[in-house]
């Protein structure tokens, strides 16, 4: 049996704490009026003196569009705290889900050697209810006009575009909370069922129960597949309203995956550090270290995928989506191809670096990072374009929302005992060797 | 080289494994196993060193990635840079995305022929090669030892494979 120490608690909370005086802070400093944007900008052009002075020709074309821009960076720095928590709420509550799919996977493909792994993986999954409702709040406040993380929600910009309007009918307020409540409940309530067997199957192996959880598993994979591409058109593709990708959901789902196996790698890894899973040996995180550089190389296939097909045939109405990307986040934009794909696959690469706890653990904090950056890159350009950073408002919401996924998830790590007691194939996972 | 070798046949992989295990305990070393089918765990109960063919296989990759980029960057960028299709034909970093399916397929393709030449010549094997099979129901279901001996330790040998199970042991000369 687990307990959550005290210095796992304390750290979390201080990481809650900082993020929250963060944030707060950046939601007072985001600034609350056009005029107060318009003085931002004077100032800052009175630094490039000589070229203002040097552009001073048509006056009142030049102040309509001074007017124009500064408008526009007031919209952008207003939606910047909020798209900075947007992202990493979306990213750790998709890892939680990440891990339930994999832990479905493992059922369902009746895994041999991951049963000792199954509490890591059942105790990272409990992060889906707070985090699914941190989400659906966010969404929630989005629909309420809190902030202009969507564009399409806005009824006035709605009403000048027709590319928009003609998307209604699949992109209106209503029906999109409702299909947000439908992914949420559909995935907390398969992971509720199919974790209750397994602890219930601590009292004893049932055959029952094992069959039970293979087909809500298998039922569970099918429900995900569908929700998740369609999750990722609502909650990441919306926000480019006019630009569509037929492969989002697939390379959005790469995303998820790979940091999901980087999570469970990284709990492990601490988990076995400290003496608990003693069953545990270097030759599961070995195979996690091989599904970890796998699905790396899927998901840099992904982004080629996406990237190549566009880029060569270069239709305007969807080139915009990356010329945006290459002009305003050209380091963040290629960085998490290096990050994602380069150094995990040149770390991971080698089979015995697969087995050294430290190698998983260098590579599995690159990979987390190039995937939060992969978001960032998805979620940013739509919403505060060329005015983003990566100051107080970004890194507080992580810390925050960090803080809170290792509270919940060391919490629920103390509720079972970390190892199951009884699956059909927990003798071979004891004794899995590679 | 000794002039003698000691055969032994085994009718089944554990107890092979077992007899290998009883060998190298007693310090004999054992000069070739033929099985009909990989026997998990008898390289490393032989003490025979880890394959080197990964390592090569990626150092053919880097060859084939080299060849595959500098062929398109003389064709396509340095010899005749053409406008086709409106690509940029200016830099070999401009017009990348367009080489990459080439020189990923490329790279697959050296890493993987070369690494099975190579694995040919390791293994001296190719066509019209005489088999070098000491017995030929090894192919099928038994499972030979070969341990060279000298006249003061090929008692003792034959004493540990009798042992161990062997349930043929032959004294041959070499060639």
């Amino acid at each position: 049996m687990y307990t959550m120490s005290s210095k796992i608690k304390s750290f979390s909370l201080i990481l809650i704490v900082l993020g929250a005086i963060g944030l707060i802070y950046s939601f007072i400093d985001a600034p609350s009026s056009v005029e107060e944007v318009k003085e931002m900008l004077h100032t800052e052009n009175a630094s490039h003196g000589a070229e203002s002075v040097a552009m001073q020709g048509d006056h009142a074309s030049e102040d309509a569009h001074a007017d124009e821009h500064a408008e526009h960076i007031y919209h952008q720095l207003q939606n910047k705290p909020w798209a900075a928590l947007y992202v990493p709420a979306l990213f750790l509550f998709l890892i939680s889900l990440g891990v339930f799919v994999f832990y479905a996977l493992q059922n369902a493909a009746q895994a041999g050697w991951s049963p000792v792994l199954f509490r890591v993986m059942e105790g990272i999954a409990s992060y889906l209810v707070p985090g699914g409702i941190i989400v659906y709040i966010l969404l929630l406040l989005s629909s309420l006009h809190f902030n202009h993380l969507f564009v399409w929600m806005d009824p006035e910009v709605v009403a000048h575009d027709e590319i928009i309007q003609n998307k209604t009918a699949y992109l209106n307020t209503p029906f999109f909370l409702i299909r947000a409540a439908i992914y949420m409940i559909g995935w907390v309530l398969f992971s509720k069922l199919i974790i209750k067997n397994s602890r219930k199957m601590d009292d004893g192996f049932d055959l029952r129960l094992h069959k039970r959880n293979f087909k809500l598993s298998a039922g569970f994979l099918v429900f995900f597949i569908v929700t998740e591409s369609m999750m990722s058109w609502d909650w990441i593709m919306s926000i480019d309203t006019h630009w569509f990708s037929t492969l989002f959901g697939w390379f959005v789902l790469a995303s998820i995956l790979v940091s999901a196996v980087t999570t469970i790698a990284l709990v492990t890894i601490y988990l076995k550090g400290k003496g608990y899973l003693e069953n545990v040996n270097n030759s599961h995180i070995h195979d996690l270290g091989k599904f970890m550089m796998g699905f790396s190389i899927f998901w840099a296939y992904l982004w080629f995928s996406q990237f190549l097909l566009i880029w060569y045939s270069n239709i305007p109405e969807e080139v915009t989506y990356y010329a945006q990307r290459l002009e305003d986040y050209p380091v963040l934009f290629f960085g998490t191809v290096i990050l994602n794909w380069v150094l995990p696959m040149l770390i991971l690469i080698n089979s015995d670096f697969k087995r050294i706890n430290w190698i998983i653990v260098f590579a599995g904090v690159i990979i987390l990072l190039g995937n939060y950056l992969n978001f960032f890159v998805m979620i940013m350009p739509g919403t505060v374009g060329e005015s983003w950073t990566i100051g107080i408002p970004e890194i507080s919401s992580v810390l925050l929302i960090l803080g809170l996924f290792i509270f919940t998830v060391f919490k629920a790590l103390a509720k079972a005992p970390l190892t199951v007691k009884h699956n059909a194939f927990l003798e071979e996972s004891k004794h899995f060797h590679y | 080289m000794a002039s003698k070798v000691l055969h032994a046949i085994f009718t089944d992989d554990d107890i092979l494994m077992q007899a290998v295990k009883a060998l190298r305990e007693k310090k004999y070393s054992i000069d070739e196993v033929f099985c009909p089918f990989p026997v998990h765990g008898l390289d490393k109960a032989m003490g025979i060193p880890h394959t080197r063919l990964a390592i090569t296989s990626f150092l053919y990759g880097l060859v084939g990635l080299a060849v595959a980029t500098w062929m398109m960057n003389f064709i396509m960028i340095e010899d005749w840079p053409q406008n086709i299709g409106g690509k940029p034909s200016f830099s070999y970093l401009e017009n990348m995305p367009a080489f990459v399916p080439i020189m990923f397929e490329m790279t697959v393709f050296f890493a993987a022929h070369l690494m099975v030449i190579t694995f040919y010549m390791r293994s001296k094997l190719w066509p019209f090669k005489k088999a070098e099979n000491p017995d030929v129901r090894t192919t099928d279901d038994k499972f030979l030892m070969e341990i060279s001996v000298n006249e003061t330790n090929v008692q003792a040998i034959a004493e540990v494979l009798h042992e161990n199970g062997a349930s043929e042991i032959k004294l041959i000369d070499n060639k």
